[in-house]
């Protein structure tokens, strides 16, 4: 991730001197003001209160606002997802942490059966403004079910939304957003960007796109990176090497799986007419096979090379002391890229 | 921020001066099954009326419903047939700004509250959504995931609570329902945060087929309250007067702050599951008649006819309203269904996104193909459908 020293405009050294800005702390002042702006908004989870959360993302809510707004729950994801329904129900608008996302999977029944659904079938009557923010996915050195990239499963329930930011300013603002909405939105936090910082001011926070827009993080000419959350650093750093090979690639930070950013990404490829997605979750069942399938039945005729992935493996997530051979990194994006037939007859002559 | 500034419940504590977190003596339910009917205790008859006439609506409710799956009209109808006494009892205690919280063998209770009969089987009909607004009855879209709606109506009653609001949930579930990790957690959160909820369950012996010992090894379903610092009440579940004074002390517990109620309703499933049961598998009949000889409506029947309470003019307008009750059943299920396929598409968000926008096209043009196909191909097979289900 860029940091403040190599974004800094010339003229910085003389304003008063600014920290960067960790993501984490971006998040916190979501919530912050968030809960601030409307009484409603209430933050419930295991160690949000007096802890501030395991990653202190929750830190100073519960003094702040009390513990009747910023919530210890008892140890039972179900039952504070389930809370947060009834909350939901009667005009509150929860903010639930999940602590890891594998310690998430207790509250499945609760998301995808009720959550999910609520909306639909009251037919509009109890919508489920809920944000559920899960702390996603690997490279902190955590041990098993501390480290797992659930999007796949999430993606595959109608009625989420499911946004993941990569950058401080989506951070805050993707986060305002999803709390904002009033259907109900995971909100996958890539726990390895937690500590990332840029310059950003917490008095004026930048605007950001809205959900369900994707971003372009670098524009390119060869090929297009299509990623999100904790591979998008990872993919510009890639995007930097690949000069050396003579690429100049494309990255597009999704931001929001669901709803997904079509024109976007098939702007961004038919420009380019080469893809690879690149994601943490394992390749099989994916959502790289989703955003594949998509982009080839759009951009069939402006493709050079097939769609590939660039995933992380499919076995469980592997220890810490091995998990650099699992996560997708600047080796085996380029390797992928290499592989986009640049030799093909189609891209003799005049190319498309 | 430091420990000194910590809220909440933490007490630092030395390990010797360990002590129970709370009392349990207070918590044990009642020894046997509370009753009311038959102790000589004094009746309110204005109440004993209205429960009268409930119940045998209830009960012409649960035999039309049967009725109407074997007519093609309902998709499945979990009967609470023997059950009708918590059913009743329960929409009763509540006053207009509870909610009440109905499992999917719950319909009755939604009726007895005073949702229209035909609104309340939407959903067992087959339909997609829940056929009424929940925010104007304050009866939660009944629950199939079983004891899932239980944390939902902690957490309305503690929102409920936090607002300032006067207000009170009441839950139902069975007792297969109990085994679920969600009863445990709804208990667990409600007793923590003491909200105002009460829990009933319906011990009907039968999750499906598996009798309540393969269920449970605890002395009683109300036992479990004691786990959770909550009191446990014992009610018998077929003696409506009984059932009804449980519950309305609990609520009215729950309603000054005393936090919430576990109470176990000891009842039995007449019918089988739903109607694309076969009982006889798991039970035998010998059971089932031992069990009509403690028929709710019937306890409560003779007991007010002993007592003057009831005659037989009583007994006729009961019996009346209920058959009017039907015959609007019917007539709400004998009408065609309002299905618009394209409103699949309307609520699954706020905001149609771009793929359902695609879908929903999709769905139209294929509506208006098979339109066209039918034009030209007479006779209509659809029409033909609506005939013999017209039946």
């Amino acid at each position: 991730m860029s940091t403040a020293a190599t974004r800094r405009p010339a003229d910085a050294t003389r304003a008063p001197a600014r920290k960067p800005t960790p993501l984490a702390q971006a998040l916190n002042r979501a919530m912050r003001d968030a809960m601030a702006e409307d009484p409603a908004v209430h933050v419930l989870g295991e160690d949000v209160g007096t802890l501030g959360g395991v990653f202190r993302v929750t830190d100073g809510l519960a003094e702040e606002f009390g513990d009747e707004r910023c919530t210890d729950t008892p140890l039972a994801e179900a039952g504070i997802l389930g809370a947060a329904v009834g909350m939901a129900m009667y005009g509150l608008r929860p903010v639930v942490e999940m602590q890891f996302d594998a310690f998430a999977y207790p509250a499945f029944e609760q998301l995808v059966s009720h959550v999910a659904r609520m909306r639909n079938r009251t037919r509009g009557a109890l919508p489920m403004p809920i944000t559920i923010r899960v702390p996603y996915g690997g490279g902190i050195g955590g041990v098993e079910h501390h480290s797992d990239s659930s999007e796949a499963y999430y993606i595959a329930t109608p009625g989420l939304h499911v946004l993941t930011p990569a950058t401080v300013a989506d951070a805050y603002g993707l986060l305002r957003e999803a709390i904002a909405s009033d259907d109900p939105v995971v909100f996958l936090e890539p726990k390895r960007l937690y500590w990332s910082k840029d310059d950003w001011d917490p008095r004026a926070p930048a605007a950001v796109e809205p959900i369900g827009r994707a971003a372009v993080r670098r524009t390119g000419t060869s090929a297009t990176l299509l990623t999100y959350g904790p591979s998008v650093p990872v993919c510009l750093e890639a995007a930097e090497a690949a000069t050396a090979e003579g690429w100049d690639l494309e990255v597009v930070d999704l931001r929001s799986l669901v709803p997904f950013d079509d024109e976007t990404v098939t702007a961004s490829v038919r420009r380019t007419g080469r893809a690879v997605v690149v994601h943490e979750s394992g390749g099989f069942g994916g959502p790289g096979g989703e955003i594949a399938a998509r982009v080839t039945e759009r951009c069939f005729h402006h493709l050079e090379a097939p769609v590939l992935r660039v995933a992380g493996f499919d076995i469980p997530y592997p220890p810490p002391m091995l998990e650099r051979h699992h996560l997708p990194g600047v080796d085996r994006i380029l390797d992928a890229v290499d592989r986009l037939q640049w030799e093909s007859r189609w891209t003799e002559g005049d190319g498309r | 921020m430091t420990v000194t500034a910590q809220t909440g419940a933490y007490r630092p504590a030395p390990p010797p001066k360990w002590r129970p977190l709370t009392d349990a003596a207070p918590l044990l339910p009642d020894e046997r099954p509370h009753r009311v009917l038959g102790t000589g205790a004094e009746l309110d008859p204005a109440l004993m009326s209205e429960l009268y006439t409930q119940l045998v609506k209830g009960r012409r409710y649960n035999q039309q419903a049967t009725a109407l799956t074997k007519q093609g009209r309902l998709a499945v109808y979990p009967s609470s047939t023997g059950q009708e006494a918590c059913e009743v009892a329960a929409a009763l205690v509540l006053e207009e700004r509870d909610w009440l919280f109905p499992s999917y063998r719950d319909t009755l209770a939604a009726v007895a509250r005073g949702l229209d009969p035909a609104q309340a089987l939407t959903l067992l009909r087959g339909d997609w959504h829940s056929g009424y607004n929940p925010l104007e009855c304050r009866i939660a879209p009944l629950s199939t995931p079983l004891a899932t709606q239980l944390p939902h109506a902690v957490g309305l009653a503690h929102a409920a609570r936090l607002r300032g609001d006067d207000v009170v949930a009441l839950a139902l579930v069975g007792d297969g329902g109990t085994s679920e990790g969600d009863f445990h957690e709804a208990l667990n959160f409600a007793a923590v945060w003491q909200a105002p909820v009460v829990f009933l369950v319906q011990n009907n012996g039968f999750a499906i087929s598996v009798p309540l010992a393969k269920q449970t090894a605890a002395p009683t379903l109300a036992h479990k309250a004691v786990g959770y610092g909550m009191p446990g009440r014992l009610v018998d579940g077929n003696d409506a007067a009984a059932v009804h004074e449980v519950l309305a002390d609990a609520v009215a517990r729950a309603r000054r702050g005393g936090g919430p109620t576990l109470v176990e309703a000891v009842t039995y499933r007449m019918e089988a599951h739903t109607n694309a049961d076969d009982a006889t598998r798991y039970r035998v009949d010998a059971e089932v008649e031992a069990w009509r000889a403690h028929d709710p409506v019937a306890l409560l029947e003779s007991e007010l006819t002993r007592r003057g309470l009831l005659d037989e003019d009583g007994i006729a307008a009961a019996r009346e309203a209920a058959e009017r009750m039907a015959a609007d059943l019917r007539d709400g299920m004998n009408a065609e269904a309002d299905l618009d396929p394209m409103s699949l598409f309307d609520h699954v968000y706020a905001e149609q996104t771009t793929q359902l926008r695609e879908q929903a096209e999709q769905l139209r043009a294929e509506l208006a193909a098979a339109d066209e196909h039918d034009e030209h191909d007479a006779p209509d097979p659809h029409a033909q459908h609506g005939q013999e289900d017209g039946r």
